[in-house]
């Protein structure tokens, strides 16, 4: 790897003065598994690593009495699947924690880091913006709130600009009667990128769906929310006829690309079969039943 | 934890194995690379070093990580368990004689990630299904064999740990 210089802050503040002097050159270092990586193959110019594990702010994971999630943005993914609290409230969120990597990637790869990498593909991005998260910023100018689904600009670019640093991730409490389940195609069942991943959540009133989010992964140059595809089902009854319907709209949202995991005609087919299934698993998790085992 | 800026050699104070351990390292040098060059702990392999092939598997303040993604000036401080902690002076760890005994290795160039691995798995789920096996090994690759007889030394170790 090229020589890099390192630096381990123990305050926000002092990771923003540290990101603003250094520029587009430094980058902040949580799990490393994107980063590291990147560096020694050249694929990102990062003269300086600032490691954000030392700050308590993206290192803490807490539930307020709301029941709203404030996830640090260098929490490894290994510590919030082991969370029985997020596991019950957030099934979205662990659906897609417990497949990035293996288990050693989960030890280190966090979901701040997984969002700021903003790979189209990221399994925890569409999964977010199912649950409605929100991306807490902290920069030269203060703090501010970005909607997951408005972070990612492009393959590997975000809205953060020079001196920014995400800081946590905030998700909602989980209404009564809701439900989330995000899950991917992959040839391999783990260590491998999803071709497509697709998110849903909805929140029922008996058999009748009173709101519904839907997002993609791997089909747009970022994750994408498609609204419609949700607007489309809201007042409809849980139905195959209304995920259909659901399904059709999140294709025609999607323009994947071809390369090596798959040709573009493939992706849009799996868009409809995996927006059909995410939503046949929220609906049976609102309904307190459970996918996967949670 | 390092609060300035770090370009130049520096001290990591750490411990490895349950012993007490001071290295010099670049900001740049992974924890794979001291672990190997510097410390001539040659047991943790480098296959992939890019956090595919799990060769390189360490316990990292008790959970498994990869040590070619680990910066070594990131564990001042921490706790490090490699393939050369787990055999004591009374013999080998369970794990490695269930590998041994059941052939779970034909190269074995993954068979020091794979035994760091289990010994994690059984750490934390001391009876695990071969599904559970199976997902938690993922992240190690073995070219030689497939992975039956891997699993099925896995399986032999809890067994006898469980006892």
């Amino acid at each position: 790897m090229r020589a890099i210089t390192y630096a381990a802050p123990t305050t926000v503040g002092d990771a923003v003065r540290i990101l603003r002097e250094y520029g587009a050159g430094a980058r902040i270092l949580a799990g490393g598994t994107d980063l590291i990586v990147q560096v020694r193959e050249n694929a990102r110019d990062v003269d300086v690593m600032v490691d954000a594990k030392g700050i308590e702010e993206l290192t803490a994971v807490e539930i307020a009495a709301d029941g709203s999630l404030t996830l640090g943005a260098a929490v490894p993914c290994y510590q919030i699947a082991d969370d029985a609290a997020i596991i019950a409230a957030f099934r979205g969120l662990i659906d897609a924690a417990g497949i990035i990597g293996g288990t050693a990637i989960q030890g280190r790869a966090s979901i701040g880091g997984n969002l700021c990498n903003s790979g189209p593909a990221a399994d925890s991005i569409p999964a977010l913006i199912v649950h409605g998260a929100t991306a807490n910023v902290a920069g030269p100018d203060g703090t501010r709130a970005v909607a997951v689904e408005d972070f990612c600009t492009g393959p590997g670019t975000n809205v953060l600009a020079t001196g920014e640093l995400l800081v946590s991730l905030t998700i909602p409490a989980t209404a009564p009667n809701s439900g989330a389940h995000y899950l991917r195609f992959t040839p391999r069942n783990e260590m491998d990128i999803a071709v497509v991943g697709v998110g849903a959540q909805v929140t029922l009133d008996g058999d009748t769906i009173v709101s519904a989010r839907i997002a993609l992964g791997a089909v747009a140059p970022t994750p994408l929310y498609v609204p419609e595809a949700g607007e489309d089902l809201a007042g409809q009854p849980a139905t195959e006829a209304s995920y259909e319907a659901a399904a059709v709209a999140a294709q025609n949202a999607a323009t994947p690309i071809t390369d090596m995991r798959g040709t573009a005609d493939f992706r849009k087919h799996l868009v409809a079969v995996l927006t059909k299934r995410a939503l046949r698993g929220a609906v049976e998790r609102a309904k307190g039943g459970t996918v996967n085992g949670r | 934890m390092v609060a300035e800026l770090v370009s130049d050699k520096t001290l990591v104070s750490t411990t490895i194995n349950g012993e007490p351990v001071e290295f010099m390292c670049e900001p740049r040098e992974s924890l794979l690379e001291i672990l190997r060059d510097t410390l001539r702990l040659t047991g943790s392999k480098e296959g992939c070093n890019n956090g595919n092939c799990g060769a390189c598997s360490v316990i990292l303040d008790g959970r498994l990580v990869n040590s070619c993604c680990v910066l070594a000036i990131e564990i001042a401080g921490s706790a490090v368990t490699t393939i050369e902690g787990l055999a004591t002076t009374d013999g080998l760890h369970p794990v490695q004689e269930a590998f041994l005994e059941g052939a779970a290795l034909q190269c074995g160039i993954c068979t020091p990630g794979f035994i760091v691995a289990t010994k994690a798995l059984l750490d934390k789920n001391p009876n695990p299904t071969e599904t559970e096996i199976r997902y938690w090994l993922a992240g190690n690759l073995c070219r030689c064999t497939g992975y039956d007889k891997i699993v099925r030394a896995v399986q032999q170790a809890a067994a006898r740990t469980e006892k």
